[in-house]
């Protein structure tokens, strides 16, 4: 095996194998295991029932996200408000007693450091290079974008992963994303995966793990890399992987669950030999030029429904394919479009800035750049900053960030999953459209009759200045 | 678990492709610390959109099988999505792919993830909505009508051992602590720092 040359998705499996079995399965060996309140309470009462322990409390790190309201936890004395709709305080007080009952590090709905799970884990140094990272949430995959094996898991196996440190899996295929040449001016790592989901479809990766490779992934932050492999789910792969190099390392140097000292030495030195020998091979391989990209939005009900923002609504028999000419006039009947508009003329009365996916410091900079010094337009009824973190909450506040969404019309918010996914009080009523920066369009997905189009931050805040999708690239 | 072998009976003709959890069970059934109840909650917008859709009618009502379409269960990793299905009663669903996620998270509730090609979901979708039973056999590993229909599946070995053991995976999981063991003490010993974690 020494010889043969891997893949780096090859490279961290083989890395786990505690044992294979005869039928092909492997127990693989979890490094990180992330826990919020939503997917856990059903994992840790079968833990009880069965009196079972946690192997390792100190690989698993739980912090609510999901259900938690994103207006103010404490008063001004300090003491908690409620939140208002009991099964969702029920759900978190489960977490903050399951956390401590087992050993496991809680970060509390009021701590600075509390946010999104994906965007705590690798703030934290918790998430690293290489580790194998499983969360009750799909978009785990976004810590591929550190170089980590990361994926969602169903509660079955959170319950798994708690008692025995393990999963039994069965390997993935490889799969290759090449990009090729620069991203133009304007088009961003969120408009790049759009446009990559659009290509190769909601189903072209299961049963694989995606490698992005490619000098556009090479020049990206560490930032943009998470927005990339987070939405690999969107693709159906398995985990979204990015090589880890210098970028990475700078990233993680003394942030506050990363070695330190020689252990610092130790994990960069091995962190180094993560990425795709020459000649390993890949079960897929898809090619993307950067330059046919433009910024891209979605039209339907499908993350692979995207257009760029220069295109028109498809009419659905444009697809070759039946189903999907059915499952576009569905879409379309949901959606509340016509075929042949421009995309650039679809007014929106709602604007989300936040989720996991596009909720870290860069991208509040990145719409407030837009939106410094203009407001958003009249028909813009609710415009909303959700920052993935308290850490990247008090980081944008030192650089004025939240005076200009403020200033702009947008509420400031606590951090959490907020309107991404239409659990929590923030919601997207129904029959109204929402440029939003997360990642599913599904129906229903920001609330019941919901129209989400999925955008880049940037786009997002010139959506909100203009009260209609636009090309930021005009303003 | 409940053991799963045979699986007789009327299919819900569904059918449609992609459909994510979140159309399976909405992010509002999620606040349950419980996995009973969901089915309620199943397909609602669905159920909400079209008065005639195949959850409600009457003549599928009890089915133990649902035809689904192509990349069924993708998005969101809820085992809410598996808890509701099974809660509805169903036992075995029969579509052309499933995302991963919602694949596993069926086998650990007992529920059959029957992979079939598209041209064999057709037929059994016409099978299905003239009400005709429709028959599965996880140890034979077929689908069957009661026209001369027959068709095999794959299915991993080990899925097949649980589903028809109706084994608990942690517990056989368990049972390989001392492997578990060797792996964590070479692993401290080459790389502590990964086994640092929180405490780092």
């Amino acid at each position: 095996m020494a010889n043969k040359p891997r893949t780096l998705y090859e490279k961290i499996w083989d890395a786990h194998v505690v044992e294979t079995r005869d039928d092909g399965t492997s127990l693989i060996y979890i490094d990180r295991h992330l826990v919020h309140e939503v997917t856990s309470p059903q994992a840790f009462d079968a833990l009880r029932i069965s009196g079972r322990k946690v192997r390792r409390p100190e690989l698993t790190l739980a912090v609510p996200d999901h259900n938690l309201p994103t207006t103010a936890r404490r008063d001004a004395k300090g003491a908690r408000v409620p939140i208002a709709d009991p099964q969702s305080a029920a759900q978190l007080e489960a977490l903050e007693r399951n956390a401590p009952d087992f050993g496991i590090r809680y970060i509390g709905d009021a701590d600075d450091e509390q946010g999104i799970v994906h965007v705590v884990g690798p703030e934290q140094g918790f998430s690293l290079p290489g580790t194998t990272i499983v969360c009750g949430d799909s978009h785990t995959a976004s810590h591929g974008g550190l170089g980590a094996l990361a994926f969602g898991i169903g509660t079955s196996e959170v319950e798994h992963v708690l008692a025995t440190q393990t999963l039994l899996l069965q390997q993935s295929k490889s799969m290759e994303v090449r990009v090729e040449g620069d991203l133009p001016p304007g088009v961003t790592a969120k408009d790049l995966i759009l446009h990559i989901i659009g290509v190769i479809g909601a189903a072209g990766g299961t049963g694989h793990v995606i490698e992005y490779r490619g000098q556009v992934f090479e020049d990206m932050s560490v930032e943009q890399r998470l927005t990339v492999c987070n939405m690999s789910i969107e693709a159906g792969a398995r985990a979204g992987l990015i090589a880890p190099d210098e970028t990475v390392f700078r990233y993680l140097k003394g942030r506050p669950m990363a070695p330190k000292g020689a252990d610092w030495d130790d994990a960069v030195a091995y962190w180094k030999t993560l990425h795709s020998d020459v000649g390993a091979v890949f079960a897929k391989s898809v090619v993307i030029n950067a330059a046919d990209i433009a910024p891209t939005v979605s039209w339907g009900t499908s993350p692979e429904d995207v257009v760029p923002i220069s295109g028109s609504v498809p009419a659905p028999e444009s697809f070759p394919d039946e189903s999907k000419q059915a499952a576009a006039k569905k879409s379309l009947d949901y959606m509340g479009l016509t075929p042949g508009t421009p995309v650039a003329e679809i007014p929106i009365e709602n604007i989300f800035i936040g989720s996991c996916t596009n909720s870290r410091i860069e991208d509040l900079r990145a719409a407030s750049k837009v939106l410094e010094g203009r407001s958003k337009a009249d028909n813009v009824r609710w415009a909303i900053v959700v920052p993935g973190s308290g850490l990247v909450k008090r980081q944008a506040e030192e650089e004025g960030l939240d005076k200009i969404f403020t200033d702009a019309g947008f509420e400031w918010r606590e951090p959490g999953c907020s309107a991404c996914l239409g659990m929590n009080p923030d919601k997207v009523p129904a029959g109204e459209r929402c440029a939003s920066t997360s990642n599913r369009n599904f129906v229903g997905r920001q609330g019941p009759g919901a129209r989400t189009h999925l955008v880049s931050p940037a786009m997002a805040a010139a959506a909100a200045v203009k009260g209609r999708l636009t090309d930021v690239r005009e303003l | 678990m409940k053991p799963l072998s045979t699986v007789s009976g009327k299919a819900i003709p569904f059918g449609a492709k992609n459909i994510d959890t979140d159309i399976i069970i909405a992010a509002e059934w999620l606040k349950t610390i419980t996995r009973e109840g969901l089915g309620k909650g199943a397909f609602q917008s669905i159920r909400a959109s079209d008065p005639d859709n195949v959850f409600d009618d009457p003549a599928y009502a009890g089915s133990p099988i649902l035809i689904a379409g192509d990349n069924f269960g993708c998005g969101s990793s809820r085992e809410h999505a598996a808890w509701a299905i099974g809660d509805m009663g169903i036992r075995v669903v029969i579509a052309p792919s499933y995302s991963d996620i919602f694949s596993g998270n069926a086998v650990k509730n007992g529920i059959l993830p029957v992979v079939l090609p598209q041209s064999a979901i057709d037929r059994l979708m016409e099978v299905a909505r003239e009400g005709d039973p429709i028959h599965v056999d996880l140890e034979a590993q077929t689908v069957t009508t009661e026209f001369q229909d027959r068709f095999a599946f794959e299915i991993d070995s080990f899925r097949k051992h649980c589903l028809l053991n109706g084994l608990d995976e942690v517990a056989l999981t368990m049972e390989r602590d001392q492997a578990i063991g060797a792996y964590e003490t070479r692993r401290t010993t080459d790389q502590s720092w990964i086994m640092r974690g929180t405490a780092a």
